[in-house]
């Protein structure tokens, strides 16, 4: 082995990378028409494009989730508050659809802007009520979001009064299904939110401070760190990137589901992060790492779909994927494998 | 061990309670209120609402208490639904159940107990007959097979082979399972039509257009027919015909089972080309069967509601009168 591939199979993202590679090219091998990308209606179509746009709710989640488990916590409320936030948004623009002399009219509730800053300050809300829950009440973190994760779900039925709200309003539409420069918005959105962590975590001291959180909270915090305001934030922060998600989410299917949206969204998201590379235990984190998780499990879905697996095997193949790629993924199980080959070599 | 100590106590306070309501503790007394306990599966589509709101407003009218439980399409939330109300000594049971199998156990519970179970909407499958009072509710492979018959006389012109795609429901679930039933019972007799793909959306907008976007990229212009279990999956499907450039009613045929409005809008604005009515409002006719069975009537075993199929001509004219 090359020391040069040692040092390129060293760093954080080449196993997640290599990951999604091979799934893009056996998909391309055995699922002709899977990579092709064509230009219709003024925009890019195909299967890639589906999937990131699929996954930008998912990467979104990830990336707050990323920062949540680096300071060593855990925020499983993730789906309930992408249920919140689309209810709210779906409530507040109003779903009422008049219909005069055969003219059908959209009328909103409130005005767009106001619909998505409501939406969004409900889950920056929900984020400060775990991060209080944990900071300051001193819960484990995984039981602190699952008060949120049960009652948020009944609490976005409450707003949405039990049913599917339906929303009749075309501007609100671009968020989840527009296209700018032929890509979808959402693709602008998750990458303008990418940068934005990027540059906070990298060009000021906030990425170091929750280094070294995770690593050690108490001495961070003897060391004058102010650690329970970032975690805090941090919280709030994860809500927010579920709120955000929430809209995405909403928008792309023009309704607000709240017993369905974002059902089991944590696992998926926990299950990004770690792909990605991320220490469950805190301390050592990859933003990229989680954009790549979401896209690989995202990827893993739309495969399922186009091979034609019958549905009532769907869970069983991508447990079974996903096991493989964890397998990949861990260090150890492919020093075991190494350790196998060079065994057989000498016997040979 | 749990249930068990919770049903001695429920049965060891009934008494006083009865007692504190002026004595009338045997089932029969007229002027206490018959107590429902219904568990109903979800909020999963604009349908289930309805039937929803029927039960609730038909309760209230026939007065009827109402205890209403939520299954959030889980099982084991419904299981739990129906032992609590074991354990309260509701006078009748009803429910929608999650899927068809696995009641054995609860229904047996509650047999034991003496409460009659009513079985709405969707079937379940069980080897004792008596576990369950009556089946009030659509017959889903029928509606299957009206849906294939309505596609059959509407391509009567057409020459095959005729490519179909399925959405399915909920893995496992009655109306998922009857609805392929049926629908392949009268399709498959004509050579010309082909099920090309099939896969589950789950019944939800979301995951209808996630799988049908799939469906589009893998098979693209062979699709000549959209067939799917739900509305809903039938109008999350349709954005993704057209936002992969295809016109849904034209390029590619929609039928679908429930006649929502959103179904109703959609094929006013021709998108959608013809949906099977499952009627969801039994709340009325629910609320006699209960008050029957509490009385101690026969009813019959299968008890089937009033449905129709409503196309694009159609459409216009029943929207306003449409409540789900």
């Amino acid at each position: 082995m090359s020391a040069r591939f040692k040092q390129l199979s060293g760093h954080t993202l080449f196993w997640p990378l290599l990951t999604l590679a091979l799934l893009l090219v056996a998909n391309g091998i055995f699922n002709p028409g899977f990579l092709a990308l064509q230009w219709r209606e003024g925009h890019l179509y195909g299967n890639l494009i589906d999937i990131v746009n699929r996954a930008a709710p998912l990467i979104l989640v990830s990336i707050g989730m990323t920062l949540v488990i680096a300071v060593r916590g855990l925020d499983i409320s993730v789906g309930a508050v992408l249920a919140i936030s689309a209810t709210v948004a779906a409530w507040m623009i109003g779903g009422a659809l008049v219909v005069d002399h055969g003219v059908t009219t959209a009328v909103t509730r409130l005005p767009m802007p106001v619909a998505i800053a409501g939406a969004l300050g409900v889950a920056l809300a929900c984020g400060l009520w775990n991060g209080l829950l944990v900071v300051r009440a001193g819960m484990q973190p995984i039981i602190a979001t699952l008060i949120l994760m049960v009652a948020g779900r009944g609490l976005a039925q409450l707003i949405g009064g039990g049913q599917i709200l339906t929303i009749y309003y075309p501007p609100y539409f671009y968020l989840g299904n527009g296209f700018l420069l032929g890509l979808p918005f959402t693709l602008f959105v998750v990458a303008a939110i990418y940068a934005l962590t990027h540059v906070a975590l990298n060009r000021t001291a906030l990425g170091l401070f929750i280094r070294a959180i995770g690593v050690n909270p108490v001495a961070s915090r003897v060391a004058g760190i102010r650690a329970r305001l970032i975690t805090i934030g941090l919280y709030m922060f994860c809500a927010l990137m579920a709120g955000v998600a929430g809209l995405i989410v909403s928008s792309n299917v023009k309704s607000a589901d709240a017993n369905n949206a974002g059902q089991l969204l944590e696992l998926d998201a926990i299950l990004a992060v770690t792909l990605g590379g991320t220490l469950l235990t805190g301390g050592r984190f990859s933003l990229a790492g989680s954009v790549v998780g979401a896209l690989i499990i995202q990827t893993l879905t739309s495969t399922i779909y186009s091979v034609g697996i019958p549905p009532q095997v769907n869970m069983v193949v991508k447990a079974m994927l996903v096991f493989a790629v964890m397998l990949l993924q861990s260090a150890e199980f492919r020093t075991t494998v190494r350790g196998w080959l060079v065994r057989t070599e000498r016997r040979a | 061990m749990k249930i068990r100590s919770l049903l001695l106590a429920a049965v060891a306070v009934l008494p006083l309670l009865a007692a504190c309501s002026g004595g009338k503790s045997d089932k029969g007394g007229a002027d206490r209120p018959i107590t429902l306990g219904f568990s109903q599966v979800g909020a999963e589509s604009e349908w289930r609402t309805a039937n929803t709101r029927s039960i609730k407003a038909a309760a209230k009218a026939a007065g009827i208490r109402l205890k209403f439980s939520d299954a959030q399409q889980k099982q084991e939330n419904q299981i739990k639904a129906l032992r609590s109300f074991i354990a309260q000594r509701v006078d009748v049971i009803a429910f929608s159940p999650v899927v068809e199998s696995g009641w054995e156990t609860v229904l047996r519970e509650a047999k034991a107990a003496g409460i009659p179970v009513i079985v709405t909407d969707r079937a379940v499958d069980v080897t004792d007959d008596s576990l369950y009072t009556t089946l009030i509710g659509s017959d889903f492979v029928e509606e299957g097979r009206r849906a294939a018959r309505w596609l059959i006389d509407d391509m009567k012109d057409r020459k095959g082979p005729i490519n179909i795609v399925e959405l399915q429901g909920t893995v496992g679930s009655a109306p998922a399972i009857d609805r392929q039933k049926g629908f392949h019972e009268v399709i498959d007799a004509d050579p010309r039509f082909k099920v090309i793909r099939s896969q589950s959306g789950d019944f939800t907008r979301a995951k209808g257009k996630e799988v049908m976007e799939a469906f589009l990229k893998a098979e693209g212009k062979n699709i000549d027919v959209l067939y799917a279990h739900n509305d809903d999956m039938a109008i999350g499907a349709i954005q993704a015909i057209e936002e992969a450039g295809l016109q849904p009613g034209k390029d590619i045929t929609v039928v679908s089972i429930d006649g929502v409005k959103g179904a109703f809008q959609a094929m006013m604005a021709g998108k959608l080309n013809a949906t099977v009515e499952c009627n969801p409002l039994i709340g009325p006719q629910l609320m006699d069967i209960v008050k029957k069975v509490h009385a101690g009537q026969t009813v019959p075993k299968r008890i089937i509601v009033n449905e129709s199929v409503f196309d694009r001509s159609q459409a216009a004219a029943a929207f306003p009168s449409r409540q789900y």
